[in-house]
C-alpha cells in the first residue's frame, strides 16, 4: 500500500514532465533530448529563489514557466525551425533534431556547469510529514503531487475544450491538413514547443523539493519522459499519465524490495517489453 | 577489384604500417595518444558502417565497451588472456543482435533512446550484482604493454577497415546502400531490411566490446563507473560524423583532430569538456552536414570542374 | 491451368472505412489485365496488398497457387511480384546502372557480380536507357525516371509486374513511347497488372480489364466489353450527376 501510495506521488510528477516532452514530440514534432535540462533549469530556479529569499517552489513556477516558455520558443525559431524547414523528409528531420537537442542539452550542462559549479543542490521545502492510511508521506511530495494533478487537468481541459488547444491536436495528428483550414502551424509548433518546455521546467520546479539534482541529472529525467511518452502512446496526454504512474510505482516497489540503483534498469526493462509487446504505446490502437 | 580500389588498398596498408612503427619512436605521451586514437578509429569506424548508411544512431558503444572490458576482467581468471578477446566479440555481437531484433524494427528515435540507456542498464545491473555478491571492483593484472595495447587497437583498426571494404563490395554492403537511401524500394526490391540491419548492427558491437577488453588491462583495476562512460559514445558519434560517414576513410579523418582537440581542452578546462560536446553536435548538424568527408569532396569538385573549363 | 496471381475476398479495412471490398479476381500467364476504376475506388490499396507494402485485413491472395497475402513484401518480391509506385522512387545516391542492379541482385531471380551486371544492362537496353547507364539518377528527365524505375522492377525477372498509373503525368509524345515500350512487354510474353487512367493506353495495351467503384468490384471481362458496360460508364460519370440533378 505503502508502495502504491509513494509510487503514485512519484508518478504524477513524471506525468507532469513528460506532459512537457509529449507537447513538443507530439505537436511539435520535435524529440527535445534538452529537455531534462530544462528540468534541471526550473530546479535551480527554485532552489536559488528558495535559498536566497524562501520564496516557495509554489510562487517561483509562475516565475520559471515564463521563462522556460520564452527560452524554448527561442530555441525553437532559432535553433529547430531551420531544420524543419531544410528536412526533405521525416527521418532527416528525426536525425537532425535529435543530435541538436542532444548538442543543447550538453551546451545546458555546460553552461549550467558554469553558473552553479557541479554540486548536488538541495533544500528543505515542507520536509514534514503527513499520515495517511497509517502511512507516512513527505508533505513535499503530497503538495508536488497536487500541484501536478492540477496542471495536468489544465493542460487537458485546454487541449480538449478550447479552440486553441484543438488547433494544436489537429497539427499532431496531421501538420498539411490543419494547415489547408487555416491553422498557422509554424507558429503554433513554436509555441507549443514553448508550453511544452513551460511545463517540464514546472515540473523540474516541483520535483526538486523533494528530490537532489545537480547539473548533469537532467539526462536521467529525459530518459524516462521519453519511456512514458513512448509507453503512452504520442500525442496521448492519457496514455502519458497512466504512463506515468505505472513507472512511478514500479520505481518505487523496485527501489523499496530490491534496490534503489536498479530503478532505471527496471524503467528499462518495462521500456523493453512495450516495445516488444505494444510499440503503438499502451492505449494506442494497433497499426492497420 | 578496379585500379581506385587497389590503389585504395595499397594506400592503407602503407599507412596502417606507418602507424604500427609509432611505439618505436615516440616517448610516452605520444603513445598515449596514439592509443586513444587507435582506440577511436576502431569504435568509430565501425560505428559508421552501420549508423552511416541506416542513419541509426546508436549511442550503444559504451555498454558494448564496458560489457568487453568486464570480459577480460572475469575471463583472466579462468584462461589466458588472448582467448577473452574473441568471446568479448561473440556476446558484443549476440548482444547487439538483441537489441537490434527488439528495436530496429521501429523508428530511429527509439533506438536512440534505447542505446543511450543500454549502459546505464548494464552498469546498473553490474553493480546491483556486486552489491549482492560483496565484490567491489576487479583486478586486471598482466605484463601487457602500452605498446602491446596500441598494437592491438591498430590491428584491430586495419580489420574493421578490411571488413568495412568487404562489406562494401558484398551484398550485404549493396542491400545497405540501398536501404539507406530507400527503405520501401529496398523491401519491395526484396531486400530482408530488419535482418539486415541487425547483421550490420552486430560488427559495431563486436568491436567496441573488444576494445574494452584490449583496454581492460590498461586500467588495471575495472569499476562500473570506469568501464561503462556515457561520454565514450557521444564522443565516437561526434568524431564518426565530424569526420564523416560517406566513405570508409572517414571517420578517422574526425578522430584524429577531434582527439587533440579533447586532450587540450580537458587539459586546460576540465569542466568545459560537456561544452565541447554540445557545441561539436551543433556545428556537425549546421556546418558539417557531410562532415570533412563532404568538404574535402566538394572542394575536389570545385578543382576539377575547373581543370575541365581551363 | 492454375491461374499465375488470384484474389479470393481480398479486403482492406481502415478503422471504419472499407478501402477494398471482398475483391476477387485471376490473373492469367502472358495476360495484361487492367485494374480501373474512378480515384479513390481502391485501386492502389489493391495493389499494395499484392505487393505486401500492407497485409489484407481478411482474404487471400496467391501466387502460382501458393499463398502470399500476410507475407512481409521483401518476401512476396523475392517469390516473383514486382512493382513500380505511383510516385516514382529511386535510389538518389546511385547512378541509373545501381538502380536496376538492386532489383537484379535482390530480385525474384538473384544475381551477383559480373552476371547481375549484364543483366541490368539488358533490361536498361530494353527500356532504352543503356547509353544513360552510368548516370546519377538526379540528371534524369521524368519519364527516363519512369523508365529507370520499370528497368528495376523487370531485372529480377518477376512472374508478375505491378504498375502502379506508370503512365501517369507523360506528355503525349512520351506517353506515345511508354505506350510503346509497355506492348513491347505484353509482346515478350510478360504477366502484368496496370493500374491506369489513361483510356488509350488501357483500350490498346489490357487483355481484360477489372473494374472497381468504392472499394468492390463491379465489372470483369474482356476490355471493349467492360469498357461499354452502361454499369461502369455510370460508375465513372455517375460522380457528376448529382451535379446535373
Amino acid at each position: 500500500m505503502d508502495i502504491i501510495f509513494t509510487g503514485l506521488l512519484l508518478g504524477g510528477t513524471y506525468a507532469l514532465i513528460a506532459t512537457g516532452l509529449n507537447l513538443q514530440y507530439g505537436m511539435a514534432r520535435i524529440m527535445n533530448l534538452a529537455n531534462g535540462e530544462t528540468l534541471v533549469a526550473g530546479g535551480f530556479g527554485a532552489f536559488w529563489f528558495w535559498t536566497s529569499s524562501q520564496v516557495s517552489p509554489l510562487l517561483t513556477i509562475f516565475v520559471v514557466a515564463p521563462l522556460a516558455f520564452a527560452l524554448n520558443w527561442l530555441i525553437y525559431v532559432v535553433v529547430l525551425r531551420p531544420l524543419v524547414k531544410r528536412a526533405k523528409s521525416r527521418g532527416q528531420l528525426e536525425v537532425d533534431a535529435i543530435l541538436t537537442t542532444f548538442g543543447l542539452s550538453f551546451v545546458g550542462v555546460g553552461v549550467m556547469l558554469a553558473l552553479f559549479g557541479g554540486d548536488y543542490f538541495s533544500y528543505s521545502y515542507l520536509a514534514q510529514p503527513v499520515q495517511f492510511i497509517g502511512e507516512t508521506y513527505g508533505l513535499n511530495r503530497v503538495v508536488a503531487f497536487a500541484a501536478a494533478v492540477l496542471l495536468c487537468g489544465a493542460l487537458w481541459i485546454w487541449l480538449y475544450r478550447s479552440r486553441a488547444g484543438m488547433s494544436v491536436r489537429a497539427i499532431a495528428v496531421s501538420p498539411d491538413s490543419a494547415r489547408l483550414v487555416g491553422i498557422d502551424v509554424p507558429s503554433l509548433s513554436a509555441r507549443a514547443f514553448a508550453l511544452g518546455g513551460a511545463v517540464t521546467a514546472v515540473g523540474g520546479a516541483l520535483v526538486s523539493s523533494f528530490l537532489t539534482l545537480d547539473a548533469s541529472t537532467g539526462v536521467i529525467f529525459t530518459l524516462k519522459a521519453l519511456i512514458i511518452v513512448i509507453m503512452g502512446g504520442v500525442g496521448d496526454i492519457r496514455g502519458t499519465i497512466l504512463a506515468a504512474v505505472l513507472l512511478g510505482i514500479l520505481e518505487t516497489f523496485v527501489a523499496t524490495l530490491i534496490d534503489p540503483g536498479l530503478t532505471l534498469a527496471a524503467a528499462y526493462l518495462l521500456f523493453i517489453l512495450i516495445l516488444l509487446l505494444r510499440p503503438q504505446g499502451l492505449l494506442g490502437r494497433a497499426r492497420t | 577489384m578496379t585500379a581506385r580500389d587497389r590503389r585504395g588498398v595499397t594506400i592503407g596498408v602503407l599507412l596502417f604500417a606507418l602507424a604500427a612503427l609509432l611505439p618505436l619512436a615516440s616517448d610516452s605521451y605520444f603513445l598515449s595518444i596514439g592509443v586513444t586514437i587507435a582506440m577511436y578509429t576502431a569504435l568509430a569506424t565501425s560505428w559508421a558502417l552501420f549508423s552511416g548508411p541506416t542513419h541509426y544512431i546508436s549511442l550503444a558503444t559504451a555498454a558494448f565497451f564496458g560489457i568487453g572490458t568486464y570480459t577480460t576482467g572475469i575471463g583472466i581468471e579462468y584462461m589466458p588472456y588472448w582467448l577473452t578477446l574473441p568471446i568479448a566479440a561473440v556476446i558484443g555481437a549476440v548482444l547487439a543482435a538483441l537489441v537490434g531484433v527488439a528495436t530496429l524494427r521501429l523508428s530511429g528515435v527509439y533506438f536512440v533512446i534505447f542505446t543511450l540507456g543500454l549502459a546505464e542498464l548494464v552498469r546498473q545491473i553490474i553493480t546491483w550484482g556486486q552489491n549482492v555478491s560483496g565484490a567491489k571492483g576487479l583486478y586486471v593484472l598482466t605484463s601487457i604493454t602500452e605498446e602491446h595495447i596500441y598494437w592491438q587497437l591498430t590491428g584491430l583498426s586495419a580489420l574493421v577497415f578490411l571488413a568495412g571494404f568487404l562489406i562494401w563490395r558484398s551484398r550485404l554492403g549493396f542491400a545497405v546502400r540501398i536501404l539507406g537511401d530507400d527503405e520501401e524500394v529496398a523491401r519491395h526490391s526484396g531486400i530482408h531490411t530488419a535482418r539486415v540491419k541487425v547483421l550490420l548492427f552486430m560488427i559495431p558491437g563486436a568491436v567496441a566490446a573488444v576494445t574494452g577488453a584490449i583496454l581492460a588491462p590498461r586500467y588495471v583495476y575495472i569499476e562500473p563507473a570506469i568501464a561503462f562512460t556515457p561520454m565514450l559514445s557521444f564522443q565516437v558519434v561526434i568524431m564518426a560524423l565530424l569526420g564523416g560517414t560517406g566513405r570508409l576513410w572517414g571517420p578517422v579523418v574526425g578522430v584524429i583532430p577531434f582527439t587533440f582537440l579533447w586532450e587540450a581542452i580537458s587539459g586546460t578546462f576540465p569542466n568545459q569538456t560537456t561544452l565541447l560536446l554540445g557545441l561539436s553536435f551543433l556545428v556537425i548538424v549546421y556546418l558539417l552536414p557531410r562532415g570533412f568527408v563532404g568538404l574535402i569532396e566538394e572542394a575536389r569538385g570545385r578543382v576539377s570542374r575547373r581543370g575541365a573549363f581551363a | 491451368m492454375t491461374p499465375v496471381l488470384s484474389l479470393r475476398g481480398a479486403t482492406k479495412r481502415f478503422g471504419g472505412l472499407v478501402a477494398v471490398n471482398e475483391l476477387d479476381f485471376d490473373v492469367a500467364e502472358h495476360e495484361v489485365l487492367g485494374l480501373i476504376g474512378p480515384n479513390g475506388s481502391g485501386k492502389s490499396t489493391t495493389l499494395n496488398l499484392i505487393s505486401g507494402a500492407l497485409p489484407p485485413t481478411a482474404g487471400t491472395i496467391s501466387l502460382r497457387g501458393s499463398v502470399i497475402s500476410g507475407l512481409p513484401a521483401q518476401d512476396i518480391a523475392r517469390r516473383g511480384v514486382a512493382r513500380t509506385f505511383q510516385l516514382v522512387r529511386l535510389l538518389p545516391s546511385m547512378t541509373v546502372l545501381e538502380n536496376v542492379m538492386a532489383g537484379a541482385v535482390f530480385g525474384h531471380r538473384r544475381r551477383w557480380g559480373h552476371d547481375a551486371e549484364a543483366q541490368a544492362m539488358r533490361v536498361l537496353d530494353l527500356v532504352g536507357l543503356s547509353r544513360r547507364a552510368q548516370a546519377p539518377v538526379g540528371s534524369l528527365t521524368y519519364i527516363d525516371t519512369k523508365r529507370v524505375e520499370l528497368a528495376r522492377t523487370l531485372a529480377g525477372e518477376p512472374k508478375v509486374l505491378l504498375l502502379d498509373e506508370w503512365l501517369a503525368g507523360l506528355n503525349p509524345t512520351e506517353l506515345e513511347e511508354g505506350i510503346a515500350l509497355i506492348r513491347r512487354l505484353r509482346d515478350e510474353g510478360r504477366t502484368i497488372i496496370l493500374v491506369e487512367h489513361v483510356m488509350d493506353a488501357i483500350r490498346s495495351l489490357c487483355d481484360r480489364c477489372v473494374v472497381m467503384s468504392s472499394g468492390s468490384k463491379i465489372a470483369e471481362g474482356e476490355t471493349e466489353e467492360v469498357l461499354n458496360d452502361p454499369g461502369v460508364i455510370e460508375a465513372y460519370l455517375g460522380v457528376e450527376e448529382p451535379a446535373h440533378a
